[in-house]
């Protein structure tokens, strides 16, 4: 793949639309570091089998803005997203779930373990455990980052002010 | 919907390759019987031929028509090539029948133009059975560009106006539909410069 991702094929576009805790949790593992997510991977009770609906792979996705936020829409530029698509076992029958992989960048082992992540997400048996052992944690950690990386910010400011002057 | 997914090419760039090699011998040697060495788990009700040229040729440019017995193929196929569907036949760019008994009439798709006779529709026609194997069918004789004298192409499961149909798309020439025959992992071509002479 070395095109553009086809709109019809991001995870938004899907005919089910994610539900909000899905895309909490899709960003967190989107954002977490590779080496936390294949520690979580490690540290499961139980790691299921799975394959593979789409090879992980690399290609562009195309990153619109829109100016001050309410103007046009506009090509800002394209950025490398890492993306797999996987199916978990379950049961006999191997009808399991399916779940999907978008990162930034190009680990596509970051893609695998989000999209693995993403399909336990969605059962119910796993959810509870992994939303508190790995979700919120992820989400505490980028906070923290984010956090620190404003302040240091924040250190550095300078207020720029403009006297108002009355017309007279 | 995600239960319907069924997996991608395992090698999608050796694959899909492997798979133009065999469509483009297949359509320059109409009527050649030639037999896909892939792993694929194909989704229903398609036959391994059908899925991996679907993969290998279908992307978000090139509007997908399909029959009502290979819609439940279509949620993998969107999937993975991202061609978005068409209810109108002449829209299509690429068509997908699973049941050759409800073939719409081929000059219901589009032939394309005198100016450009390549922008026409593509249809991949899976039937009950190709070659050897095709004991009841109807045997083709073939004769047109890519075949030294007549060729013969055994096929079972083309309604039996088919050829009849075929020999009208064929005088639209230089117009005219394509067909790619599979049948399994075995596919034929049959280019609209292809005659059909019935024996």
């Amino acid at each position: 793949m070395n095109s553009t991702v086809p709109d019809s094929q991001s995870p938004a576009a899907l005919p089910a639309q994610p539900s909000d805790a899905r895309r909490r949790w899709m960003a967190a593992l989107a954002r977490a570091d590779r080496a936390s997510l294949e520690a979580a991977w490690r540290d499961l009770p139980e790691r299921p089998g799975y394959r593979h609906l789409r090879q992980p792979e690399i290609g562009l996705a195309m990153v619109r803005g829109r100016m001050g936020g309410t103007g046009q829409r506009f090509n800002l530029g394209e950025m490398t997203v890492a993306r797999a698509t996987v199916r978990i076992d379950q049961g006999p029958d191997g009808a399991g779930t399916v779940g999907f992989g978008y990162v930034a960048g190009r680990d596509l082992r970051h893609a695998e373990l989000a999209a693995l992540f993403d399909a336990l997400l969605q059962d119910d048996a796993h959810r509870p455990m992994l939303m508190a052992a790995l979700i919120v944690p992820l989400e505490r950690a980028a906070a923290e980052t984010r956090a620190a990386r404003e302040r240091a910010i924040q250190a550095s400011r300078v207020e720029f002010f403009t006297m108002v002057r009355s017309r007279e | 919907m995600n239960d319907q997914l069924s997996p991608g090419f395992a090698d999608p760039v050796g694959a899909a390759q492997a798979t133009f090699r065999a469509v483009l011998t297949a359509l320059s040697e109409p009527g050649k019987l030639l037999e896909l060495e892939l792993t694929l788990e194909p989704p229903a009700p398609l036959g391994l031929a059908a899925a991996a040229i679907a993969l290998s040729l279908l992307d978000g440019d090139t509007p997908l028509w399909c029959d009502p017995a290979s819609r439940n193929a279509m949620p993998s196929l969107r999937f993975h090539t991202g061609a978005p569907l068409v209810e109108a036949p002449e829209r299509a760019r690429f068509a997908l029948i699973a049941d050759p008994a409800l073939l719409p009439s081929l000059a219901a798709f589009d032939a394309g133009s005198d100016e450009y006779p390549d922008r026409s529709a593509t249809l991949i026609i899976e039937v009950a059975a190709l070659g050897p194997s095709a004991t009841g069918g109807t045997e083709l004789v073939l004769r047109g560009p890519g075949i030294p004298e007549r060729r013969s192409l055994a096929v079972r499961g083309l309604p039996a106006g088919f050829p009849a149909e075929w020999q009208a798309n064929h005088a639209r020439f230089p117009r005219g539909v394509d067909v790619i025959l599979t049948a399994g992992g075995r596919l034929a071509g049959l280019p609209r410069s292809t005659l059909i002479e019935e024996l």
